[in-house]
């Protein structure tokens, strides 16, 4: 429908994207619209169900405004677990060097080296294009805590490494204490750095727990270390690990209850579905295993490295359950848009509306 | 990452090391009250940038088989169905139906229902409100763009015009920036590995064209521009609506101050942005990520301190 051209110029040119949409019929502003006989009674139902559930939240048809991640759980999960085992491993080994417990030290730098470098395979694996890992060496970036952690990873693992190379073949004894060193100085720094990265995402469960995620990690990282400790070492070189077993428990335990209470909506993935599931056996594992490790660990080598285990599991337990967790609350659009939704009608929005 | 800190960044391009080149900041208005729904704009992003077919499925939820932006879906036109008027414009839907009745009832016809949305029985019982929403959705190029921040490889940058791009030889499929972005527009493409999303047609710009989707756009819904001159545009338009009665009209993405510090494809929209499938107050990940590391920090050398103090505890 091109306009017509008369010698009086164009006519029934049509207003393009200048068209006041609504504007047209017979309602006035204000008036309620009606015409024919009004409202008449609804005929031939048949039942059938709306298209969209009703909720208090609307959402376009249910679905996800953000995109859940792409990793893969046994992977990225599982690297949370074995780089928080690593990271933290690396610490007790150095303070058993310098305490001279040498079967705590052996268990924990064997155990750190052997948990890094499957950590190493899981995140090459998980990559879309594994034989491009080489350019996460491109840059340097804070903003991306991805970044900052291969490069801190890139520290640590050859040093780990070497402590273990070292301690199991007995040579190189000063190298071996110098990456020991090395590697106790970087491992906080490995076990922490990954809930910086899960935090620093859109999803709701994992952005929304910022403020604690870092000691969850931490608390869930000891605990896992503990626990290798329990399990490998004499009952007498094993004492370190019993306490602080305990103090990861307790940091973990205490974290992760602060921080589903101050998360609003969201804290729901965390006590539902198979996430709530690992949260809970991840709790009464990690304080299970302190507590026997504490009190009945120093006796048996049995109960010491059972409790070690039931430690590790739990470690394990919080991660994938924080993994399947934020999975959750990326598939649900309410976990999305209502704490939004409510910033807006708080006046907190980091929108300042324009525009009623 | 001070910038990220309250502060306005009014142009991305020489804040990412582009210099004053005087080339200004372009973008999208996507003007969704005169949307037609023709789903144009897919298919014209499709052809030009050569994105592979990502399923033919039937959703069953709306004339949207699309469903979503993806890492094969760089537009994306939502179909609403609403029982609510369009400022005062009457669409008649009673009448329709009453006819339809008189229709069955003279013939003894029955209807089939083949499952396409408006053929059921009448939700809104008789009343006169109906209409369809659709609008185009796009990626929204964020001046604040936590897919770029987040990506550990520099795969994704901030080009001359200020849009955000993925370099495809760089990009090694880590898939961070997936999670990270607050609209989820960017995926990775299963077969591939790699992450994709729009470009704003890069191509295209360099030579001085409009991006396809808003070159195809037949009422003019997509408009392409220099974002400041697209910003009066879309001011001006929601003021005329709002002249027209239409109420609902909104702007969203067009400021500045909200938590991606504006984004370069914004929208006119006629209802609440969650019903299009749009977060309604976004915010940027790494805004918050300077006390992320802080608090990373603290609980690192807490971890150390710790194993510290049960070695001390007891000597041997």
């Amino acid at each position: 429908m091109s306009p017509e051209v008369t010698r009086e110029g164009p006519q029934d040119d049509r207003p393009g994207r200048e068209a006041t949409v609504g504007s047209a019929g017979g309602r006035g502003p204000g008036g309620d619209g009606r015409w024919g006989e009004g409202r008449r009674k609804r005929r031939g139902r048949r039942g059938e169900a709306l298209m969209v559930p009703r909720a208090e939240f609307t959402s376009y048809y249910g679905r996800p405004v953000i995109k859940e991640p792409v990793w893969e759980e046994r992977d990225i999960a599982g690297y949370f677990f074995l780089g928080g085992l690593a990271g933290a491993s690396s610490v007790l080994a150095a303070g058993a060097d310098l305490t001279h417990r040498s079967t705590l030290a052996r268990t924990a730098k064997v155990g750190s080296a052997v948990a890094i470098s499957a950590s190493l395979v899981a995140l090459v694996h998980d990559l879309g294009r594994p034989e491009r890992f080489l350019n996460m060496l491109r840059v340097v970036k804070p903003t991306s805590p991805m970044s900052v952690g291969t490069w801190i990873v890139s520290a640590y693992a050859p040093a780990a490494l070497v402590a273990a190379a070292s301690t199991v073949t007995g040579k190189a004894r000063p190298v071996g204490a110098l990456a020991t060193a090395a590697a106790a100085a970087a491992g906080p720094a490995v076990a922490a750095y990954t809930a910086v990265l899960v935090s620093n995402t859109a999803v709701p469960a994992w952005h929304d727990g910022h403020r604690e995620m870092p000691f969850v990690f931490a608390g869930s990282s000891t605990c896992a270390a503990a626990g290798l400790g329990m399990l490998g070492a004499s009952l007498t070189d094993a004492g370190p690990a019993r306490r602080a077993a305990v103090v990861g428990a307790m940091t973990e335990v205490v974290a992760t209850r602060l921080m589903k209470a101050r998360m609003g909506v969201a804290r729901e993935t965390y006590e539902t579905g198979s996430a709530g599931r690992l949260m809970t056996t991840a709790e009464r594992l990690v304080a299970g295993g302190a507590l026997v490790g504490a009190i009945a660990g120093r006796r048996s080598r049995v109960v010491s490295a059972a409790a070690g285990a039931a430690l590790m599991a739990g470690s394990a337990c919080t991660r994938f359950g924080v993994f399947r967790a934020g999975v959750a609350s990326a598939k649900d659009p309410r976990y999305t848009v209502e704490p939004q939704r409510a910033r807006l009608a708080s006046g907190a929005g980091s929108t300042q509306q324009s525009h009623a | 990452m001070s910038a990220l800190r309250g502060a306005r960044l009014t142009d991305p391009a020489a804040e990412a090391g582009w210099g004053a080149q005087e080339r200004p900041r372009m973008g999208f208005f996507t003007d969704t009250s005169v949307c037609i729904g023709c789903k144009a704009c897919e298919v014209a992003c499709k052809e030009w940038n050569a994105i592979p077919e990502d399923g033919l499925d039937f959703t069953g939820m709306s004339y949207d088989n699309t469903a979503a932006l993806g890492a094969s879906t760089w537009r994306h036109v939502a179909f609403i169905e609403q029982n609510a008027p369009v400022g005062n414009q009457e669409a008649g839907v009673a009448r329709a139906r009453e006819q339809v009745a008189q229709v069955e009832e003279a013939q003894g016809a029955q209807r089939v229902d083949l499952g396409m949305p408006g053929i059921g029985p009448d939700p809104a019982g008789g009343s006169q409100d109906f209409r369809w929403l659709m609008s185009s959705d796009v990626c929204k190029h964020c001046t604040h763009a936590a897919c770029l921040d987040v990506c550990p490889t520099g795969a994704l940058i901030r080009t001359e015009f200020g849009t955000v791009v993925v370099q495809e030889d760089v990009c090694n499929g880590c898939g961070y920036c997936v999670p990270a972005c607050p609209y989820g527009v960017i995926d990775q493409r299963p077969e591939d590995g790699r992450v994709f999303k729009c470009t704003l047609c890069y191509d295209r710009l360099g030579e001085g064209m409009e991006p396809a989707c808003a070159k195809s756009c037949p009422t003019e819904s997509i408009q392409f521009g220099e974002i400041d001159e697209l910003r009066e545009r879309a001011q001006a338009r929601v003021e005329q609506l709002h002249g027209a009665g239409v109420t609902q009209a909104r702007l969203y993405g067009e400021d500045p101050g909200d938590g991606v510090g504006g984004a370069g494809a914004f929208f006119l929209l006629l209802d609440q942005p969650e019903v299009y499938g749009l977060p309604p107050d976004p915010v940027v990940t790494t805004r918050d990520l300077p006390r992320m590391w802080r608090t990373a920090g603290i609980a690192a050398l807490g971890l150390a301190a710790g194993f510290a103090a049960c070695f001390a505890g007891r000597r041997r």
